[in-house]
Parts: C-alpha cells; structure tokens; sequence
C-alpha cells in the first residue's frame, strides 16, 4: 500500500481513526463519516491520480464528495494524502478553521466541490465530465460519492438518466450503502443506474480488494457506479 | 418583427464558432433554435432534457473545468425551479456563468402562471455577485450577451422578453442612459418598459432614465440625474419595487421618495394577451400616466 508523505513517517490506513479522533463536535454524523472511510481511502490511495502537487492541473482525476455530511473521513484522508495539515484538524467546525461540518471547495486544499444539500454532486460530475470532454481531455477521470439515502433527492436521478444515455463514460459514482434511506430502495441501488445504461458493481465496502477491483473495473463506453455497502446505520 | 429569444440563437451561433471557451446548456426549451450550432460543436452545446436541477449543475460543472457556460430556458424553469442549485452549484462554488431567461412575467399570458417568474430579478437579489440585464430590443440583447459571454467568470442573467421597445438604445452595460431630462422628477423604465414609459410622460416634465442593466445598479447615474428633486418612479417589467431598495440606497442621505410600480405579487388569473396583461397591471401607457403624474405633481 503506498502512502503520501508529509514530513514525517507517511501516513497509512490505520492512522486514519487517529486523525479523525482530532475532529469532535459533529459526532451526530458520525457513522455517516465512517461508512465512507474505506472507500475514500482506497479511492485516494490506489485510484485517483491527483496530489497536493496536481490540484490545479487540468489533467488530474476528479473527485467530488456530493454527500458532505460527515466529512471528518475525507479531512482524515486529505490529510493523509498531504492535501491538509493535521494541526489544522482540531480546529474543526471553529469560525476560523477551514473544515466545517459540510465542506467548502473555497477553503478546503483539495475538495472540488462544496457541499453539505444533497442531491448536488451527482450533476456537478456529470457537467464536470462533459467540460473535460469538451476541452479534449478524456484521460481524466471523474468521481462522485453519493450515500444511499442521499440517493433519495431527484436531482441524482436527472443526471443518472442523463449520464446514460451521453455515455459519460469518465463518470464514476460511489453510492455508499448504509441502509439509511427512510424507505428503502426496492430492486437495488444499482439497479437505478444498471436500467440507465451505466456499468454497475455492488461490492462489500469495507473490503479494499473489492473496492479496488470495483472502481478499475473497465467500462468503455459507459459511466460507472459501485454500490460500496456497509453496516446498516441503525 | 424579430425577437431577442431570435437574436440570442443567432449570436450564440456566432460565438460558439469563434470562442471555445464557451458552452452551451439547455433543457428541450430553445433546442430547435440551436440545431446548427450542435450539430458543428457537439461537446459544447449540452440538451440535457427536460431536467432543470441538472441543467443548473452542468452548467456549474462545465463552469468547474474552466468553460464559459450560458445555460437557457424560461425564467420559471431557469431560476425558481432549480433555484438551490443556482445559490449552490454556481454562486456557493464561486463559479461563473450566464444565465439567459425568456417568457419573463407575462410573455405567453395564455400559459398561466406556471409560465410567468414575475419574481426573478428579486429572488437574484437575495444573492451576492449578480449582473442582470434587461435589455427592451433585440440589439441590445446582443450588446449584453457578447458583454456578459466575454466578461470572464462573472454571474450574469440576462433576461428576454417577447415585450420589446420599437427602437434600441446605445445601452452600456451597467450605466442608466438618459433618455428625457426634466425638473419634477424622475422616471426609470428598465428594459421593454420605456416604450410605454415614454408615451406616459409625454408633456410632463419629467426626467426619463432607461436601464437595460438592473444589477449591479446605477446608483451614481440615479443620484446625478435626480438632482435636487430626488422623487423617483421606477418601471419594472417584473415584481413591482423590486429595484426599490437599491434606489433608496442609492438616495440614503437625501430626503427622498420611490415608489416602485412592476407586476403585482397577487396571482392574476387571467389569460389573454400581452397587452391584456400590461393594462390590467396598470403598465400600459395610460395606467403608467395616471400613478407617475399622482405621485409626482
């Protein structure tokens, strides 16, 4: 497993609760925090190709975190990775510190979009795609991580319908799993996108190897989405 | 007689053509008229559908990568109906783009309120960063979009209408031009409402201001030409008052007095015509006349 560094001995996985230990006050979400770690920290350990070095580069991999509830997950990796410093963690949700409790694109190194109202990611990847197609660069990839529940908002639908039939085929989508949309989603999550024309996976998201596997799965010609499913949240 | 909806497509054409920075977004509304500029630049000119939510959020994700996005469609779809996504996918994101509306308050009458967004300009109002243009003519519609399509990433709306003045005015983004000058007081007609703000003073001795551009406003331009009679009638083609406050801000240290006339809040329920609507608003000629002379004697 390859790690950033930040100066001192790199960070790895398991430091990841340690990091995110630094940030109290929003324990209300904090399931919604952990349920993402896995994924965010095989996505921008082994998948994505942007760094602290590449965050302006027009060239880098995309990631948009749309369900921002929670995102002391995301901080903890961002850290990791170099994006952050760890002294600025304790400061979380304080007026003056750059990590609120929904993050912000213009404060956080590092985050693509800001977000906190679900239902936004979702069609801020798919006109994120449709720019760097536009603008010749295919190679980038773009990825979006949605929960289950959030899935409830319509504003996904639009675009999962959307990004189908385009064949946005450098969109990716996490939807996590954790069981907490109030009714449920009859059919499978992945169903939504399979009947849309998108590549699907639905793997055990606390299971790197699968995640891995999952998110460099091939896909030519069509958007790709991995249902990462944990412990239900109740 | 040609539209600004007709001219829009005509200049964005052209524009796509030459600049490869800009983009395109629609939602079915307007699509036909954009045919041959998608055929020659398919990556850029985007149909997602009827899906407003998502036409904003492509538009601000298009916006993300550096493209100057114009998004289009009616003001009722373009701005209330994805109205979290124009607070948070565009200005909450710091992102650029325009925004070109057509049917405004009262454009198809016969479409009923689902088709009328009298409201617009004033919910744009509870945000920070917006330009809005009103332009009364299809010229000036042009003058403003290739403004607003090459004025870097900053948020414009810019608002047609089927309602139009008879002659285009030399406008200048962002300045009140002067059209009539008098000595009982000022009259401010934005966009199509200076035709029938024109036929309302006519004898009176008045001055008559035209803004083709609302936001930010002429606060200067208000200030000197109201001089030391500082009463202020505004004419908008939208909710009655909503340039209201910036008027007073604009006269906050004078004695002074505003009074906003536009559409009314209430619902209308009538169908009809344009100028059915114009005259049961008391925005035609003779209803206009009527309140400005009342209230500036």
């Amino acid at each position: 497993m390859t790690t950033a560094t930040t100066g001192r001995r790199p960070y790895g996985f398991a430091d990841l609760p340690a990091l995110m230990a630094l940030m109290t006050g929003d324990e209300k979400h904090g399931p919604a925090a952990t349920s993402t770690l896995d994924a965010l920290w095989v996505l921008y350990d082994r998948v994505l190709r942007v760094g602290p070095d590449t965050a302006d580069d027009p060239a880098r991999d995309r990631f948009l975190l749309s369900k921002g509830h929670g995102p002391m997950a995301y901080y903890a990796v961002l850290t990791a990775k170099g994006f952050l410093d760890e002294a600025v963690l304790p400061g979380f949700g304080g007026y003056h510190s750059p990590l609120g409790h929904h993050p912000d694109r213009l404060l956080v190194p590092g985050a693509e979009i800001a977000s906190g109202s679900l239902g936004h990611g979702l069609p801020l990847a798919a006109g994120t795609a449709l720019g760097l197609r536009a603008q010749g660069l295919t190679d980038p990839a773009v990825w979006v991580l949605i929960g289950d529940a959030e899935l409830d908002e319509g504003s996904n639908h639009e675009a999962i319908a959307f990004a189908g039939a385009a064949g946005l085929d450098r969109l990716h989508t996490v939807v996590i799993d954790n069981s907490s949309a109030t009714h449920g989603w009859r059919g499978g999550i992945q169903a939504r996108f399979a009947v849309e024309g998108w590549s699907t996976a639905t793997v055990d998201g606390r299971d790197h190897e699968a995640l891995h596997a999952a998110f460099t799965a091939p896909h030519p010609g069509r958007p790709h989405a991995v249902v990462a499913r944990v412990e239900p949240k109740n | 007689m040609e539209t600004m909806r007709e001219r829009f497509a005509a200049v964005t054409t052209e524009l796509l053509d030459h600049d490869p920075r800009l983009a395109l977004v629609l939602a079915d509304i307007g699509a036909d008229s954009f045919r041959p500029a998608a055929a020659r630049h398919p990556d850029r000119v985007v149909n997602v559908g009827i899906r407003e939510q998502l036409q904003i959020g492509v538009t601000a994700g298009l916006a993300l990568t550096g493209l100057r996005p114009i998004a289009h469609t009616f003001a009722s779809f373009l701005i209330e109906r994805p109205w979290e996504q124009v607070k948070l996918d565009l200005v909450h994101q710091g992102v650029g783009a325009v925004l070109v509306s057509a049917a405004g308050s009262y454009d198809w009458p016969a479409g009923g309120r689902t088709h009328m967004a009298p409201g617009d300009v004033a919910l744009l109002d509870t945000l920070p960063g917006w330009t809005v243009h009103v332009p009364g003519h299809p010229d000036e519609a042009e003058t403003l979009l290739r403004h607003a399509a090459a004025d870097g990433d900053s948020l414009v709306y810019l608002r047609l209408s089927a309602h139009r003045n008879d002659t285009a005015r030399p406008v200048e983004p962002g300045r009140l031009l002067s059209v009539r000058t008098g000595r009982r007081g000022t009259v401010v007609a934005v966009g199509p409402m200076l035709d029938a703000v024109l036929e309302a003073t006519e004898g009176l001795d008045l001055t008559v201001l035209y803004a083709a551009t609302v936001r930010p406003f002429d606060a200067a331009g208000l200030r000197a030409a109201a001089g030391d009679r500082p009463d202020v009638v505004l004419v908008e083609p939208y909710l009655a008052g909503t340039s209201a406050g910036a008027a007073h801000d604009a006269l906050a240290d004078l004695p002074h007095r505003v009074l906003g006339l536009g559409v009314p809040r209430e619902e209308h329920r009538h169908y009809g015509s344009i100028p059915e609507h114009l005259a049961a608003y008391g925005l035609d000629g003779a209803g206009l006349r009527a309140r400005i002379a009342a209230f500036l004697r």
